[in-house]
């Protein structure tokens, strides 16, 4: 459906993507990933046609982004960073303006209007004024922007950015429900996200093409071992660490033990496996056995983000005012 | 054209929807009233004086009322005008919702033309507050409407290229402020350039003399249709639009 070649897009003095390849099949989810400059948003707008490429090609749907723009724009939904709404429209007559624009007319525009409205749960909102509405209400009135002419592809900026998890949660389940019309790109700096809602995925960083595979072997390309991680308190004052340490260690199947932090009496510490040979029961048994409480056991978080800084080689992935995933 | 359309009424909605038409619409009634009344003040008189002094004085409304209040619209225009267009592009960049009129499967020069021609239907209706001020003249008076109409496409063809200029600027930043000032100082300065011809006939006066707005604006006054200077008024017209497609064009590969 879309397959970008060599896309480079320079400007004066930095060039903002760098040869960038790959391809995106119909009907797929990618999560486009990157911290944030890795040039996602230059790439997307490229995409639209909002932006030439300086060289490379881009086709979406067999329409050469700068040959036929028109036919590509109209392809294409687009939600950008900020969703372009008027203030001074009510959600309707917005929705309105969009599908005309979109070369909507008649009985199919209203009905769009209404699709669109239903779909993306601002029903409600029709009346009310955009420049009054929430973060998140106007999240989704973009959303309905972008599906309004039932476009083949949605390009989607961002499309969690400021919501509270609430409201990511909704857009996230949104999205995986449009995944079986439309071929959608999103792009995205939350690591959950992308393993939450794509299938595959394409990193970014500084402008060029880290990595492109899909979730599942982006994911065992990280996991050669398998670490959890287990909190330990003593029960008298008197607690060693290094004790628990030495105990751990002799447990069968583990390689390694790290102790990760300590306080007072208790110590959380990273058990470290060979790949396939399950060592909970055993570690939690060597802890109990040795008179010690066990306070936690839990799987190291092997995801995508250890994956990501590898690949990235970047420490600040997460920016602090990224909505942090409440942990169910 | 349909595109041109639907973007044309966008514009005009967000100007009336708003209160900027209604400000514009007041204050534009306002000060062309006022230049009536007091038109008219002189005129009666002119005309007692020359009564009383037992001159036969030929008193003309369009020579003595209609005249010079188009003469003043004229003025009235380089208030108004940047008004009228700062907002076009400047506000569209601003927010970022030129990113949705660039994505859309419409061409730039359809998004430039929709928001000239509501810039120019705006622009119509504070000239129709103008013509009920001369609605009077019609009806206690009998001047004559042919010079009137003539003056009429002349402060309109006149609007139309000015707006057009404006339209260009608003393209160029994304601060409102910055545009409508920037327009108003063209505006101003195309307007004033006829002045050198007052002292200086060298070639570049009569080049700068010739660009100016104002030089051609004054055939239409006297009721005279130059198809020279309507031409003059449809080229800036046309130089405007392209301006400000190729400035669009740029927004595209610099920003």
């Amino acid at each position: 459906m879309i397959k970008v070649t060599q896309l480079t897009k320079r400007y004066a003095r930095t060039t903002a993507v760098d040869q960038i390849s790959f391809e995106v099949a119909k009907g797929q989810i990618v999560g486009f990933l990157g911290p944030n400059g890795a040039g996602k948003t230059t790439t997307m707008r490229m995409l639209t046609c909002f932006l030439p490429p300086t060289s490379g090609t881009a086709t979406v749907a067999g329409f050469d982004v700068l040959e036929q723009p028109l036919e590509v724009k109209r392809r294409i939904g687009y939600l950008p960073e900020t969703p372009p709404i008027y203030p001074e429209m009510s959600t309707y007559e917005y929705l309105q303006f969009v599908g005309k624009l979109k070369g909507l007319s008649g009985a199919d525009l209203s009905k769009r209007v209404d699709y669109a409205c239903a779909r993306c749960a601002i029903a409600d909102m029709k009346s009310k004024l955009l420049g009054k509405l929430s973060k998140g209400y106007r999240q989704r009135v973009g959303l309905a922007q972008a599906i309004i002419h039932n476009p083949d592809v949605l390009i989607l900026d961002e499309p969690t950015a400021g919501l509270d998890p609430k409201q990511i949660n909704e857009t996230r389940d949104l999205i995986k429900d449009l995944a079986g019309e439309h071929t959608i790109i999103l792009s995205t700096h939350i690591l959950p996200e992308v393993e939450q809602t794509c299938e595959q995925v394409v990193i970014i960083n500084k402008g060029k093409l880290v990595a492109t595979d899909s979730v599942r072997n982006l994911q065992a390309r990280a996991r050669g071992a398998e670490s959890v991680l287990v909190e330990v308190a003593g029960r008298t004052g008197a607690f060693e660490p290094s004790m628990v340490m030495q105990k751990l260690e002799r447990v069968a199947g583990v390689s390694r033990v790290l102790c990760k932090q300590q306080v007072d009496t208790r110590a959380v510490f990273e058990v470290e496996s060979s790949k396939g040979s399950f060592v909970r029961g055993d570690v939690a048994r060597a802890i109990v056995e040795s008179g010690w409480d066990l306070n936690e056991l839990r799987p190291a978080a092997m995801s995508l983000e250890e994956v990501f800084l590898q690949l990235t080689g970047t420490e600040a992935v997460t920016q602090p005012e990224t909505p942090v995933e409440v942990q169910a | 054209m349909r595109n041109v359309w639907i973007i044309c009424q966008k514009e005009l909605r967000s100007y009336f929807v708003s209160p900027v038409a209604y400000i514009l619409l007041i204050m534009f009634g306002l000060i062309f009233g006022y230049f009536f009344w007091n038109a008219l003040g002189a005129f009666v008189f002119e005309s007692i004086q020359s009564q009383m002094s037992g001159r036969s004085f030929p008193m003309n409304l369009n020579e003595w009322i209609i005249r010079p209040l188009l003469s003043n619209l004229t003025v009235v225009n380089l208030f108004f005008i940047p008004l009228i267009t700062m907002r076009l592009f400047a506000e569209e960049k601003r927010t970022g919702t030129i990113e949705l009129l660039a994505t859309s499967p419409v061409r730039d020069i359809e998004i430039i033309l929709g928001k000239w021609l509501a810039a120019v239907l705006l622009y119509a209706c504070l000239l129709l507050f103008t013509a009920v001020n001369f609605a009077f003249l019609f009806k206690y008076g009998n001047p004559d409407w042919k010079p009137l109409l003539v003056g009429y496409l002349g402060v309109f063809l006149l609007a139309g290229a000015l707006l057009a200029i404006g339209t260009f600027i608003s393209s160029l930043t994304k601060n409102q402020i910055i545009a409508g000032a920037v327009t108003f100082g063209v505006c101003l300065l195309l307007y004033v350039f006829g002045w050198v011809s007052g002292y200086e006939t060298a070639a570049w006066a009569r080049v700068l003399s010739y660009l100016s707005v104002a030089t051609h604006i004054e055939s239409f006054e006297k009721g005279v249709l130059d198809s020279k200077d309507a031409i003059f008024y449809v080229t800036v017209i046309f130089l405007g639009l392209f301006l400000t497609a190729r400035s669009m064009e740029s927004l595209r590969w610099r920003s």
